[in-house]
């Protein structure tokens, strides 16, 4: 393993939902232009961690920091996929990432239209996302997040809900953009989907990190696929 | 922050592209202001006269309870998909979906005004005896105070656990000096009985107040979680 | 801290003895309104301890918002509540005395109402706070109560010009009193400030209990259901005791 700078810094990370601790002193460094996994049974603070990071859900105590800054200072380098599509039903693919480009500063139809040629999706599609495929969603929702070209990826399972094919699609696709530099993070329950293309996995439990490990097969209980 | 003008009329054209196809909110708030039209005129049967002393309150009550229809979807349409969050992870300042959603309601409640004021002058033989042109100013800032800080305490009561029940709780109260100044000012135009600018001035200084307010804290609503 | 909390609670019972012995027998009888007004020496102190609270509800609010320490909101939420019961004890103390006095129960007098107003508004601000997340309560409720602080004016001038539109009961309330009368207030007020003190603060100290509590459960719960699954599944048990 070759020494990388890190790019993102956790310290003592504690978030805390009222009578629900989410996560509980959770401390470490990534490094950049990797592609991670994280990994854990429901509740484990998969999401939590990966919200946290995206500087959507601000820590109770401990601090985040990305490419030096807070979250919030560095979103223009963030790219973050949630579990639901962050998409507006009733508007078409194209219409929803020009909305989204304007928040970027992004004027004009051909970043929008890259990114959606990117996933693999037409741009001249006239359907509202409402009517979309699962996978024809998420893939879109990824065009959403890749759209001002962020330095860092977060995306929350990725591929739930998603035929295999179009699964190994999206990892396809995220390979060549850790390839091209990027930094991925991915929570997910199909650690099979990504071995073999990801460079690390991290193992939570319980609100912690329990484990880092090069290979999937490096953690000796592995975790249960749901 | 230049970008805030460009990115509050993106949000506003979104906003009023994603209306214009469902129409639920419009239809939804005519139809209600309607009904409480129909129901006033039957709890209150009232002589012309006596109509000219009422009617202020009536118009207004009926437009705020409409209003708090409209108020309650423009947020429900951001929490769909959770939407908000991918606003909250841009660089896009928060006041830019403040005053979109704030103009927003105000172009929808402005239209209900439209429609209703006709229906009601219908109802209730009104005829303004006062200066009928300074009914404009009156509804032009009583429909940015009810909107105004409606759609911030929107964005705030959305996050409670009683949702759509809590709005009026908070608005209510807070909104009694600007609900008062609408009130008596369209009486006192009705009725011309007096000077309504005292009450005009106060509604401007209660706009004027919160607008400032609603834009300063903003920012710390929409990223609260 | 204990020790404080103790003498300062025998210090205000003396002192609510001593008031209320001052009201009821030392201080002189009204000429025209008689032993009803005496209901004054509650009324008037509670109202200003309220107004009080909830200007030390304001200021905690804005140091939240500023430095986000807890204990602040903390603060906030304790002179909320507190004074949202003695702005009730004025609210059903003026009636009482205005039926009698003025003929009516109620008025929609200045003050009457500015208080009317003012215990809407900070109900609807604990309102706010029981029915939100824990996490984001508050920075919610402190927005709620600078809007409420920006509030009063407002509705002070509107019920000002109101009033004088409209006929209103004439009150006796600008001419002199007695000085013996004012003694009297000033001690009750004393007394009730005191009284409010010691609530807040036990209330204070159960709330910032509660918070610990809380917290302490939640590391704790989130370990065990951690634990349980790890024996479980015959995983090695944490790296990390419990904080």
């Amino acid at each position: 393993m070759t020494e990388t700078a890190a790019i993102i810094s956790v310290h003592n990370l504690i978030k805390q939902f009222g009578r629900f601790a989410a996560l509980r002193g959770v401390s470490a460094e990534f490094a950049a232009g990797r592609f991670h996994v994280i990994l854990g049974d429901n509740g484990a603070g998969k999401t939590t961690l990966l919200r946290a990071l995206a500087g959507l859900a601000h820590p109770t105590r401990g601090a985040v920091s990305v490419l030096g800054k807070s979250p919030r200072q560095a979103c223009r380098d963030i790219g973050y996929m949630a579990h639901p599509s962050l998409l507006y039903d009733e508007m078409s693919g194209m219409e929803n990432l020009k909305y989204f480009a304007r928040l970027y500063g992004i004027s004009g139809d051909e970043p929008c239209a890259q990114a959606i040629c990117a996933v693999r999706l037409d741009p001249a599609l006239a359907r509202p996302v409402g009517q979309y495929s699962q996978g024809m969603r998420q893939r879109m929702s990824l065009a959403r997040a890749i759209l001002h070209d962020p330095k860092i990826l977060f995306l929350d399972e990725p591929f739930s809900n998603v035929d295999v094919h179009s699964a190994q699609e999206m990892v396809r696709l995220l390979k060549g953009m850790r390839d091209a530099g990027k930094t991925i993070f991915v929570v997910t329950h199909q650690a099979a989907l990504v071995e073999g293309v990801a460079d690390e996995f991290i193992w939570m439990q319980a609100g912690q990190i329990v484990d880092r490990t090069a290979s999937f097969n490096q953690h000796t209980a592995g975790v249960q696929r749901t | 922050m230049n970008s805030l003008w460009p990115i509050t009329l993106a949000s506003l054209a979104k906003d009023i592209r994603l209306e214009w196809r469902s129409k639920d909110a419009l239809n939804s708030m005519l139809f209600f202001s309607l009904l409480v039209v129909v129901i006033f005129s039957f709890s209150f049967d009232p002589t012309a006269e006596e109509s000219r002393e009422i009617a202020g309150g009536l118009v207004w009550v009926a437009f705020l309870f409409s209003a708090i229809v409209a108020l309650n979807q423009t947020w429900a349409r951001e929490l769909r998909n959770q939407v908000l969050d991918a606003y909250r992870v841009s660089p896009a300042p928060a006041n830019a979906l403040f005053l979109s959603k704030a103009l927003g309601n105000f172009i929808l409640v402005m239209l209900l005004e439209a429609v209703m004021a006709p229906l009601f002058m219908v109802f209730y033989n009104l005829r303004v005896l006062g200066t009928a042109w300074e009914l404009i100013p009156v509804c032009v800032l009583g429909t940015w105070a009810l909107v105004a800080s409606g759609t911030f305490f929107a964005a705030m009561s959305i996050r409670t656990r009683m949702r759509e029940v809590m709005l009026p709780l908070i608005l209510f109260p807070l909104s009694i000096p600007a609900i008062q100044s609408m009130v008596e000012a369209t009486r006192i135009i009705l009725s011309g009985d007096g000077n309504p600018r005292f009450w005009i001035v106060l509604l401007l200084t209660y706009d004027v107040v919160f607008t400032t307010a609603c834009l300063a804290l903003f920012e710390t609503v929409l990223q609260a979680e | 801290m204990k020790k404080a909390f103790a003498i300062l609670a025998v210090l205000t019972a003396l002192l609510l003895i001593y008031a209320f012995y001052q009201a009821m027998w030392v201080a002189p009888t009204e000429r025209t309104m008689g032993d009803v007004q005496r209901i004054f020496y509650y009324h008037v102190p509670s109202a200003w301890t309220a107004f009080i609270l909830f200007f030390v509800n304001l200021v905690a609010s804005v140091a939240y918002l500023v430095r986000k320490n807890p204990k602040a909101d903390v603060v906030a939420l304790v002179s909320a509540e507190v004074g949202v019961i003695f702005c009730t004890v004025v609210l059903v103390t003026g009636p009482i005395w205005a039926r009698p006095v003025w003929g009516i129960w109620w008025t929609w007098d200045l003050r009457l109402t500015l208080t009317l107003v003012l215990w809407l508004i900070y109900v609807s601000y604990l309102v706010l706070r029981r029915f939100s997340d824990s996490a984001q309560t508050p920075k919610l409720a402190a927005v709620l109560a600078i809007f409420g602080a920006l509030d009063v004016p407002l509705v002070y001038f509107s019920i000002w010009f109101f009033r004088t539109q409209h006929p209103q009961p004439v009150i006796g309330g600008g001419g002199s009193i007695d000085p013996r009368m004012l003694h009297v207030l000033l001690i009750n007020w004393l007394a009730f400030s005191c009284f409010a003190f010691l609530v807040c603060w036990a209330r204070y100290r159960l709330e910032i209990l509660r918070r610990d509590v809380e917290e302490a459960e939640a590391l704790e719960s989130l370990l065990e259901t951690g634990t349980s699954a790890t024996i479980a599944k015959g995983k090695v048990p944490l790296g990390g005791g419990p904080r």
